[in-house]
């Protein structure tokens, strides 16, 4: 599949802004796209991401809720059952526990036990990742527990580009995607495309070639795994870099193409190590490369801690790029 | 006094036809005799599991009544027998259901017997875990409204599904925003074995619409053209614009909870006599015996549903079973729009 980037035109924009421009862009081109969420409409979100739409799109279409994470996303499924293609917000991704019933036993199984009858079309958008001090019940990153379940797909965006491209997509896809982005990232920039912009699901991008070791990652730790990346280059190391932007579906051949040119894995992420989707993707690539490889799969990943409020403790319990420095080279040398 | 005109008869003043009603009892009928049918499968080892509406049939035949089908979206629960077969599916259809076969029309075999699922139908049963179906009727209200079309929706819960959250958050967004939704709550005294007094410090659950600003009314669960008329005017008023309305149907299950259950163990037998004296089906039957509807023709109708239940029960039995080569179509969909 091809990616579909707009002809010419690019601005430079926030990351959260390139949200707000794809949800613009999907509300305009297809009258079936409503939102909801808490503090969305007049406020424009915690994160200012749906600022302005309720003005463009109005009241029905952009729809303040009460607090009731669970009703909200049931509510999305009753709306996407009936054809409308629901985006709901939770404000932080540690609020999935309260919605996780309408997510996992309703939203990524309705399809199935409906024989196929049904389809819920419905993209539920919410934040996670640590770094603002907003400790350990705002701050966790959850993609493990909602990629563990069959019927969901999962996509984290890293830049403001594929922010855009990857919600458009998510909005389009006939089925219940969890849309994770970082807090830490709204106020990042970089070039997006001012008109249509969709990147398909499970389509990995490599951010950086290299040659001695592939660093797997995704979200805020691919910024990270850069920094590290081109530190390293100044020690003569050639790391490439690939964020995985969607962890379901997962582009299991651009990964194992590269560890067949580097030979060398390391995946980085910030959630908690211990059964987190790195493990994954080193089983993945332990079964179907493992004759490549020149040293066991590494990850580096989060502390198997809560995150705490103390902006020092903080950053030590999630991989920094001195970290993935260190561990690049403890793989290659 | 002589009346120079004859009096309305009840059914009558609802806006109901006599065979309106004789159409309503073959409902009840037929769903009643589909439950003992099932208990009796399950008990020769054919069928997994059950769970079965009796003592519900006036209750869900008489809301299910006030339905526009293939118009209204209809959100039932597990013990709805009655509302899906008003809603326009047969007795074969329950029995593939449980004989999870390929032809299951709710589900091709992969979702728990008794969720009522008919999109064309626009019947939707989400889950067996307790009120997450709330919120989806709310949605499908709320989507109603955005898209201006005249759907209501009818949602179904028994009166254990009024504890949990989802109720609550579903009741509130649908009273807030004024939406199309009747919630009808079919209070049979006991959620599984525990029994209402030790589930709501409230006398009715439809005390507990007045918390939302939706009305609350009680309807006779024992009397079918007493539910159809409470459902009636809550569908109308939601029809009107006027929004949601809570309607508790006070009845009793007259069976266990399910085929797993063992209801001997948490209430009394005389309490169940007490309630097989108020059977809402003999109800419906000595109501249209009183207006000269034959004895002979209700028999007759018994006999009638009987040999279809048995010609639905084979012929469900030899229809295929799920084709493991399918057993992952459905978990997500290729067809992006």
């Amino acid at each position: 599949m091809q990616l579909k980037e707009a002809p010419s035109a690019t601005r430079e924009m926030f990351y959260a802004e390139a949200l707000g421009d794809a949800l613009r862009q999907e509300l305009r081109r297809d009258e079936r796209v409503v939102i909801f969420g808490e503090d969305i409409a007049a406020h424009g979100g915690a994160f200012q991401v749906t600022a302005g739409l309720l003005k463009e799109f109005g009241k029905d279409r952009v729809k303040n809720t009460p607090i009731s994470e669970n009703g909200i996303v049931g509510m999305a499924v009753g709306a996407a059952l009936t054809g409308l293609r629901p985006v709901v917000e939770l404000m932080y991704v540690d609020f999935m526990g309260l919605a996780m019933d309408q997510i996992v036993n309703q939203a990524a199984q309705n399809r199935f036990m409906f024989g196929g009858q049904a389809r819920v079309p419905m993209v539920l958008r919410t934040q996670g990742g640590s770094g603002r001090g907003n400790a350990a019940q705002h701050s966790k990153s959850l993609e493990a527990w909602v990629a563990h379940v069959a019927g969901l797909k999962v996509v984290m965006p890293s830049t403001p580009a594929d922010a855009k491209g990857l919600l458009a997509a998510a909005i389009r896809d006939d089925n219940p995607v969890i849309f994770i982005e970082h807090k830490l990232l709204y106020r990042t920039k970089g070039e997006v495309p001012t008109g249509e912009h969709v990147v398909p699901l499970g389509v990995a991008d490599v951010k950086r070639e290299g040659s001695d070791l592939t660093i797997v990652t995704w979200s805020r730790e691919v910024l990270f795994s850069l920094d590290a990346a081109a530190k390293l280059a100044d020690e003569g190391i050639a790391a490439e870099v690939i964020d995985v932007r969607t962890l379901v579906p997962l582009d299991r051949e651009t990964i194992l193409r590269s560890v067949r040119k580097t030979h060398r894995l390391l995946v980085v992420h910030e959630a908690v190590k211990r059964a987190g989707y790195g493990a994954e993707i080193a089983s993945l690539v332990a079964e179907e490369a493992f004759d490549d490889l020149d040293a066991p799969p590494k990850r580096l990943a989060g502390l198997e801690t809560p995150i705490p409020y103390a902006q020092h403790l903080e950053k030590s319990v999630v991989p920094q790029v001195d970290d993935i420095v260190h561990a690049a080279k403890g793989l290659v040398g | 006094m002589k009346m120079a005109a004859r009096t309305k008869a009840r059914h009558e003043s609802l806006g109901l036809s006599l065979e309106d009603v004789v159409q309503m009892y073959r409902v009840m009928l037929q769903t009643r005799m589909i439950g003992e049918r099932m208990m009796q499968l399950n008990r020769m080892g054919k069928a997994m599991f059950v769970g079965v509406a009796d003592g519900h049939e006036a209750a869900e035949v008489g809301s299910a009544w006030c339905i526009r089908k293939g118009v209204d979206w209809c959100v039932p629960y597990y013990r709805d027998v009655g509302v899906a077969l008003v809603l326009g599916q047969t007795a074969k259809d329950q029995f593939l259901g449980v004989f999870a076969k390929a032809t299951d029309p709710n589900s091709g075999g992969r979702q728990i017997v008794n969720q009522f699922s008919d999109v064309k139908a626009k019947m939707l049963s989400g889950s067996v875990h307790i009120a997450t179906q709330f919120p989806h009727a709310v949605g499908l209200a709320l989507a109603a409204k955005i898209r201006k079309q005249d759907h209501i929706v009818v949602t179904y819960g028994g009166e254990g599904a009024t504890s949990p959250g989802d109720f609550h958050e579903a009741m509130n967004f649908a009273a807030v925003h004024e939406l199309p939704v009747v919630f009808v709550i079919e209070n049979n005294q006991y959620a599984i074995s525990t029994p209402v007094k030790l589930q709501m410090a409230v006398a009715n659950v439809a005390d507990r619409a007045a918390a939302y600003g939706m009305p609350g009314v009680i309807a006779d669960g024992t009397d079918v053209l007493d539910v159809y008329e409470k459902t009636k005017q809550a569908c109308d008023r939601a029809r009107g614009g006027d929004g949601p309305t809570l309607v508790e149907v006070k009845c009793y299950r007259y069976r266990p909870h399910s085929s797993d259950d063992d209801d001997s163990r948490y209430r009394s037998k005389d309490e169940l006599q007490a309630w097989l004296q108020k059977d809402p089906i003999d109800k419906a039957a000595a109501y249209l015996l009183q207006q000269a509807v034959a004895a002979s023709r209700l028999e007759d109708m018994r006999q009638e549903i009987a040999a279809d239940i048995e010609a639905a029960i084979t012929a469900a039995e030899n229809d295929p079973d799920p084709d493991p080569a399918t057993l992952t179509r459905y978990v997500y969909g290729e067809d992006a729009e």
